[in-house]
């Protein structure tokens, strides 16, 4: 699907901090993704969750070292994904 | 229901404690549920009405984490924060609510019950994730509904246990007398439980209703979800979570030969318990509620052994009035059926009482503050109940006894206090007989011991081997650990009813016994063989028994105990009353294997 859909941006990164997509990093992720219009998705092992629920989140269990893709679909699509990459590269604001 | 969830077959091994089969719908049943309502809408027209209430509980929900989330950081405690901010966040979650509201427009479902269908799926979720600390998480999932859960009961609702038509397996950790009461009986099918052992609550309650039930299964909440299904095979002690096709085949037909055995053996029920050499027994019946009566005199009850009072007490915030008290004793006594009743005072703490709960707590409640010792203290309380007893007295044959007695004063004292409630009731214009049977429950080590001075004062014995067995071998009987050293043929076990019953016979008083021994078909010899008067049990032993009686002599009994009296341990005696009973009565024990 990538660079298929204009109105989609992807972006593939690993997680970096230590205890990978807990509930705390889960919370910000959220947090950061409500703020947008685009309609946010996570993508890990073929299975896709919706970036605004915390719990389809956490279900995903991925750990320290783990890759996942952003998908963002709308409008602000490409400020979306960039923030939310930095919020992964940036562990989260911990450590 | 959900058509989403994996179903993988599991079977789990625990103590079988009241027999027969029951598959059905599993109800995961928590303590929680205690003060929740579960039920189905009526019409469909409540389903917005009903999405509406759970949106409410949700928005005050967030609005008490809110609030809470702001003191907080006023304090500068940083780490707690962000845990509530996760709640927050599964409050608003949309996948969250949604299913919730889903399964309140498909299923027709109160909010409290798709509550906990959607916690339930969760769980199975995260229960699947390899990782410890999301997996974990469901901790936070649950808060949060627990806290919806307790703002949809915002408003006091009458307690309901509705479940639709069909009825359902109750799965829980443990249950308790305050737990069953607010169940709707009728509309369980058999129990499961993580803990206790054959003299539980879930044990005694099961077998008086007559269903199937498998304790001391350890961690079977774990395993198993609201709506599973699952087979209960309280005969073998087994239960099955999501049967594949062919098993439930099996199990099915199993439960038909198993219906159908039941009532090859309900003719026994009504004859005699008389030997073969013309010996007979009187066989009771212990019942808690009225409506066991029927079954009672179904598996051929003569008399009902000891009725249980305490459910009238339980679970209400006031106290049982007298009327309370005598509307279900009428019940009892009017039945022409049976010989007599045998009423037993409160047999609980005092705090089972709303009123009293601000009193002590007590480190060790099978030794404190309750039984007759509560009666005697609370003399108003007892008086309300021993009134009733002797109103219904006038309707039909009763004995009261009285339980926990440990000495010769104790019995003195309630009899003046019965007296004292004769008195008063002569001089309101009722009338009443002028005497009642009174007994003394014999379950404390030392009134065994006093037996003798016991006998003086009353005009029967009903032994109470549960408690006896506890008290005198010092095992607390709820404690799974120690189960196997529960062991009524212990050899001090046995001369201490032989006492008893000694005792009785000495000063020519009547001597029955009415704990979970008197209905175990293993040991009906070793009771015969003390001659004891009378076997109260639960209906269900009652035609085996029987049958196990007519089918023997006393002087095999006699001999039989004779034998068992006669080894040192508590594994001689139960290795050589299993091995002559199994041969003796092959085909009364084949249900055992």
């Amino acid at each position: 699907m990538d660079g298929l859909d204009s109105l989609t941006e992807t972006r593939t990164l690993e997680l970096k901090n230590k205890l990978g997509m807990h509930a705390r990093a889960a919370a910000s992720f959220v947090k950061v993704a409500q703020q947008f219009d685009a309609k946010i998705y996570i993508e890990r092992n073929g299975q896709t969750v919706d970036g605004n629920s915390i719990l389809d989140i956490l279900t995903l269990a991925c750990p320290y070292g783990g890759k996942l893709t952003i998908r963002a679909e709308g409008a602000d699509e490409t400020m979306a994904i960039e923030e939310l990459g930095k919020l992964i590269e940036n562990k989260f604001g911990e450590e | 229901m959900s058509t989403d969830q994996t179903t993988k077959t599991f079977v789990l091994k625990g103590i079988g404690v009241s027999p027969g089969i029951a598959i059905g719908r599993c109800y995961r049943f928590d303590p929680l549920d205690s003060q929740i309502s579960f039920y189905k809408l009526k019409d469909e027209a409540l389903i917005p009405k009903e999405v509406q209430r759970f949106k409410k509980a949700l928005r005050d929900s967030e609005t008490q984490l809110l609030e809470i989330q702001n003191k907080l950081k006023k304090t500068k405690i940083t780490e707690p924060v962000y845990i509530i901010d996760v709640h927050i966040l599964l409050l608003r979650d949309k996948i969250f609510t949604n299913r919730t509201v889903k399964y309140i427009r498909e299923q027709s479902v109160n909010a409290e019950w798709a509550l906990r269908m959607t916690l339930d799926h969760y769980k199975q979720i995260f229960e699947g994730v390899e990782d410890d600390y999301i997996s974990s998480r469901v901790s936070d999932v649950q808060y949060v509904v627990q806290r919806i859960l307790r703002n949809l009961s915002g408003e006091k609702h009458e307690i309901i246990w509705e479940t639709g038509n069909n009825g359902v397996i109750v799965v829980s950790h443990d249950i308790s007398p305050a737990d069953t009461a607010q169940m709707k009986l009728d509309k369980i099918l058999g129990f499961a439980t993580d803990s206790g052992g054959r003299t539980s609550h879930t044990a005694i309650v099961a077998r008086s209703l007559e269903l199937p039930a498998v304790v001391g299964l350890d961690d079977i909440t774990r395993f198993v979800h609201t709506d599973d299904q699952v087979i209960v095979d309280g005969t073998a002690g087994m239960v099955v979570i999501n049967p594949y096709p062919d098993m439930l085949k099996r199990y099915e037909e199993k439960k038909r030969h198993h219906d159908a055995a039941n009532d090859e053996y309900l003719k026994f029920g009504k004859l005699p318990a008389r030997t073969l050499d013309h010996y007979q027994v009187q066989v009771g019946c212990n019942i808690e509620f009225i409506e066991e009566i029927p079954s009672a005199i179904a598996h051929g009850a003569e008399n009902i052994g000891l009725y249980r009072t305490e459910f009238l007490y339980i679970y209400r915030e006031d106290l049982p009035t007298e009327d309370d008290h005598f509307n279900n004793y009428r019940q009892v006594v009017t039945d022409k059926n049976l010989s007599w009743s045998t009423i037993r005072t409160f047999d609980l703490g005092g705090d089972k009482f709303s009123n009293y709960q601000k009193q002590t707590k007590e480190m060790n409640p099978q030794m404190g503050m309750r039984a007759i010792r509560f009666c005697l203290k609370e003399v108003d309380i007892f008086k309300t109940q021993l009134r009733a007893i002797w109103r219904a007295s006038a309707l039909g044959k009763v004995k009261i006894l009285f339980p926990m007695i440990s000495s010769v004063e104790e019995i003195r004292e309630a009899k003046k206090v019965l007296e004292e409630a004769r008195l008063e009731l002569v001089e309101e214009g009722m009338e009443i007989p002028a005497k009642i049977e009174i007994g003394a429950m014999i379950e404390v080590p030392s009134a065994v011991v006093i037996a003798d001075k016991l006998a003086r004062e009353v005009d029967f014995f009903s032994i109470g081997t549960n408690d006896l067995i506890q008290y005198s071998l010092a095992i607390d009987r709820s404690n799974e650990r120690l189960s196997y050293m529960y062991e009524p043929l212990h050899p001090a076990v046995l001369r201490l009813i032989k006492n008893v019953v000694d005792a009785a016979h000495q000063a020519k008083i009547h001597v029955a016994m009415c704990g979970e021994m008197a209905g175990d078909p293993l040991c009906v010899l070793i009771l015969l063989g003390m001659e004891l008067d009378e076997l109260s049990m639960n209906h269900l032993a009652i035609p085996r028994i029987k049958k196990i009686i007519r089918e023997s002599t006393l002087e095999e009994s006699k001999t039989v105990l004779k034998k068992a009296l006669s080894f040192n341990t508590a594994s001689e005696v139960r290795a050589y009353v299993n091995d002559y009973m199994l041969k003796r009565f092959q085909d009364e024990f084949i249900l055992e294997e």
